[in-house]
């Protein structure tokens, strides 16, 4: 079968849905090894796969689907329980997730590397490795209970094994018997698996065109739980349903084994009142119990919303980066917010027909404008559109923005590997998951990051020998963490290894010739690290020569400044290192700052410019041969918009000063004048302009004359860098 | 009057995909659901000429959803085909045993559905 465009975005879109719900599950899993299985998360974890295969097949992509295929059979096995979920099993499904994003990254582009389908195929081997651990098919339990055949013949294999489960842990079995109108028999349906899933556990629910009296519809379900049939007769009182028992249950005396806090009360939350039954059931941690709800991780430190990932040992693994790109064009958006979009085109249309209607009434007859009255109506009218495009506006901008917690889910996973492959042992935190940016930010931001958590794992953490001979805990920790701070948000990253050697930036940078002795003894500390940043620094210097940082920063940092943003470190020899990346919340739509520089005119993003000021030509001062100018005591330097851009220079005695930038590195912008603010669309600059520093795009006022929008990053570090290394410049 | 066909299947795509086949088919009408609860109003709502379901879905699999409409009154006589990846024998005879008049595994070619749809409908 052939695909076309649309199919293949199709595709590729539940695909990727499909596998981020099962990067969650096999997140928790991973987190849960060694512990008693729910049937409800491995069988949550089968259906994506099983998903995954169908759509593939029906698609005709081969190689996910045989991978599928492979992961649905093995998970298969897991959830009908001949084989045991060990260490190998979980790394093995990790593996193969790993694969798919791989594969499906190839897939959406219409590529097919050999390298991708040899990989799919060793993994679609190795998952067929594993036996099933001796089937122990005795005699069929199924046989002792009294089961249609009717029913018996719609069971899938998993319900009866569900079922088998049930009966080998001394469950008593029923067939629960409702009839329900067929207006609501959904609700209806909800309200009574409610009821019994809090009991125990519901095996299948088979619909029956037969309800007895020919108007509702009957469903019988099949329940297995540790509870007397008076009990779940007196529970489902409320309910059209009756209760025939396929298998007693057996009190038996009470087992020592089962330790009294097993032991809670059966009312489900939420139950009415005169349903509270007085019994006590035993409620084991047999796994139908419970089904779905995990307790949340709780961590002191970090709350309990972290998300934690425990690597396992050393253990070889196959290589390949499946960096977490986006790989979809779709935002999935609440209806809620759909709908208030709606609303807003509603009005619009309204507004329109209004001012159809004044054009009307303008141009009939050819006459002059009727009047004051017409103009005051138009000006209504202006006005109501322009808060409704206001709406509009911040709907759509709503509409694009994504959890950041897509992202760092990813990253949890890069986390574990390379944990793995260097022998460390780490605790990855995330904190802040739910804070949204736009879905360019956070698909341009999937890059940066994993390189900067890598890094981190890879140089950062030291093995568990030599922190415990640090006398730190062996247990690294590497945290992620996001913050909403007005319209920005800020993005850290920190760990608890062994810092940056500022020593060793020292000799790097001399050696390569990017500081001289002289510039390079005078730096602060802090000064030295930042130089990690250096275009050519990386290249110029062997990782490990760094005990730590280097790999690409430069590029991460290009990265970041795209997106309007500024990263920074801060680290402390012995401690650890902290990356800060700050970035707009949104970049489509900014609101900017319109300033003239000899007569011509450029934006400025607003969020970047942290104040503005004006200053005469005398307050500038020179400083090693750099212009500067004093703000509240801080001496900050200072760069003269038309020197940066080569214009000729109008002689002003006072020039308007803009502040951008943070904390350290703080730069003036001199202008000549400000011309006001206005909500912008940035667009990209196309062919040879695309990389010219210091611009970030082009604009258009509302003139239809284009503007150029500066990129303050980017002229912080043209000014703030060029002093260190002049001969960069 | 356009015949009416019911489609069951939870993957978004592949229900697309499915639809666009049925619907290259002159003179028909596709209906969409992901669950097999959808189905069943669906099914109590109105008249179908054609049902066509996947096997494993929550809720209520295809299985249970073939029992169902076996065992009406309405329709018994209604043709049902499944469209599924389980390509094992014990799933098809299952399935073909409860009823079912075809059984397709992923991936079929849309011509394949094509065909069967005009002579269980006799459309010529």
């Amino acid at each position: 079968m052939t695909t076309s465009t649309k199919g293949l975005s199709d595709f590729v879109a539940e695909a990727t849905e499909i596998l981020d719900a099962l990067s969650r599950d096999l997140a928790i899993l991973d987190r849960r090894r060694g512990e008693r299985l729910e049937p409800d998360l491995v069988n949550g974890i089968f259906r994506s796969a099983h998903s995954l295969k169908g759509l593939a097949a029906m698609f005709g992509e081969q190689r996910i689907a045989q991978l599928a295929h492979q992961t649905e059979d093995l998970l298969d096995r897991l959830r009908l329980g001949r084989i045991e979920l060990t260490e190998k099993v979980v790394d093995a499904l990790i593996e193969s997730f790993d694969t798919f994003q791989v594969v499906l990254a190839e897939t959406s582009r219409r590529e097919r590397s050999a390298v991708a389908t040899e990989r799919a195929e060793a993994v679609s081997q190795k998952l067929a490795q594993f036996i099933d651990s001796g089937t122990v098919e005795q005699s069929d339990a199924l046989d002792q209970l009294e089961l249609d055949t009717q029913v018996r013949n719609v069971l899938t294999e998993y319900e009866e094994h569900r079922l088998r489960e049930n009966l080998r842990e001394g469950m008593a079995v029923w067939k629960v018997r409702a009839v329900f109108d067929l207006s609501d028999f959904d609700q209806g349906l909800a309200r009574l698996n409610s009821k019994l899933k809090s009991l125990g556990e519901v095996i299948s629910t088979l619909p029956s065109a037969d309800p007895g009296d020919g108007t509702g519809i009957a469903f019988d379900i099949i329940f297995g739980g540790k509870v007397e049939t008076e009990k779940l007769r007196l529970a489902l009182t409320a309910l059209p349903a009756s209760v025939h028992p396929l298998f007693q249950f057996q009190p038996q005396p009470a087992e020592p084994s089962l330790p009294l806090e097993q032991l809670v009360s059966p009312t489900p939350p939420g139950a009415e009142p005169e349903h509270r039954s007085p019994v006590r059931v035993a409620v084991s941690n047999a796994p139908q119990q419970a089904s779905g709800a995990l307790p949340a991780y709780a961590n002191p430190r970090f709350g309990t919303a972290d998300a934690m990932v425990r690597p396992s040992p050393k253990q070889p693994d196959g290589e390949g980066d499946p960096v977490g790109r986006g790989l979809t064009q779709t935002v999935r958006v609440d209806i809620g917010r759909l709908d208030s979009l709606m609303d807003a085109v509603g009005e619009l249309l309204l507004i329109k027909a209004n001012v159809a209607r004044l054009a009307e009434q303008a141009s009939r007859g050819g006459k002059p404008p009727p009047g004051q009255l017409w103009g005051h109506e138009l000006h209504r009218e202006s006005r109501l559109l322009e808060r409704k495009l206001d709406d509009l506006q911040k709907g759509i901008l709503e509409v694009r923005m994504v959890p950041l917690g897509q992202v760092f889910d990813k990253l949890a996973r890069t986390v574990r590997r390379i944990a793995r492959e260097s022998g460390k042992e780490v605790d990855f935190l995330m904190r802040g998951g739910e804070v949204e940016v736009d879905k360019l930010i956070v698909e341009a931001l999937s890059d940066p990051l994993m390189h900067i958590v890598r890094n981190a794992v890879d140089h950062g953490v030291e093995t568990p020998d030599e922190r415990e001979r640090l006398s730190k805990r062996p247990r690294a920790a590497v945290a992620i963490r996001a913050m909403q701070r007005g319209n920005q948000v800020v993005i850290e990253i920190s760990d608890d290894g062994r810092g940056l050697d500022e020593e060793r930036i020292r000799e790097v940078a001399v050696r390569t010739g990017i500081l001289t002795r002289a510039q390079a003894e005078e730096m602060t500390p802090r000064e030295l690290q930042r130089l990690i940043f250096l275009p050519g620094f990386s290249t110029a210097s062997r990782v490990s020569e760094l005990s730590g940082r280097g790999v690409g920063l430069d590029v991460v940092k290009t990265n970041i400044s795209r997106l309007s943003g500024m990263i920074d470190t801060h680290s402390e020899r012995g401690v650890g290192s902290t990356f800060t990346i700050t970035l707009p919340e949104t970049l489509a739509i900014v609101r900017a700052l319109v300033v003239s520089v000899s007569g011509r005119v450029y934006a400025v993003p607003l969020n970047a410019v942290s104040e503005i000021t004006s200053i005469a030509e005398s307050e500038v001062r020179t400083v090693e041969g750099r212009e500067v100018i004093g703000l509240r005591g801080k001496t900050i330097p200072l760069a003269r918009l038309a020197r940066v851009f080569e214009l000729p220079e109008t002689e002003l005695r006072r020039c308007f000063i803009l502040v951008v930038g943070l904390a350290h590195r703080r730069l003036g912008i001199a202008v000549d004048e400000l011309l006001g603010q206005q909500d912008v669309v940035v667009k990209p600059l196309g062919g040879r302009l695309r990389h010219t520093p210091g611009i970030a795009g082009a604009t258009d006022l509302g003139d239809r004359n284009p503007v150029l929008v500066l990129d303050t990053g980017a002229l912080i570090e043209e000014v703030v860098n060029s002093e260190r290394r002049p001969e960069l410049v | 009057m356009a015949y009416k066909i019911l489609i069951v299947e939870d993957s978004k795509a592949s229900r697309e995909f499915i639809a666009s086949a049925v619907e290259s088919v002159g003179g028909v009408e596709a209906f969409t659901t992901s669950t097999g609860f959808d189905a069943l109003k669906l099914l109590s709502r109105q008249r179908f000429d054609l049902i066509i379901t996947d096997l494993n879905m929550p809720g209520i699999n295809g299985l249970e959803l073939i029992n169902f409409v076996k065992k009406s009154p309405t329709y018994r006589e209604t043709p049902l085909f499944v469209i599924t990846t389980e390509g094992r024998e014990q799933d098809r005879a299952k399935g073909l045993a409860l009823g079912a008049a075809e059984y397709l595994v992923k991936p079929f070619e849309p011509q394949q559905l094509e065909g069967l749809l005009m002579r269980y409908l006799n459309i010529a």
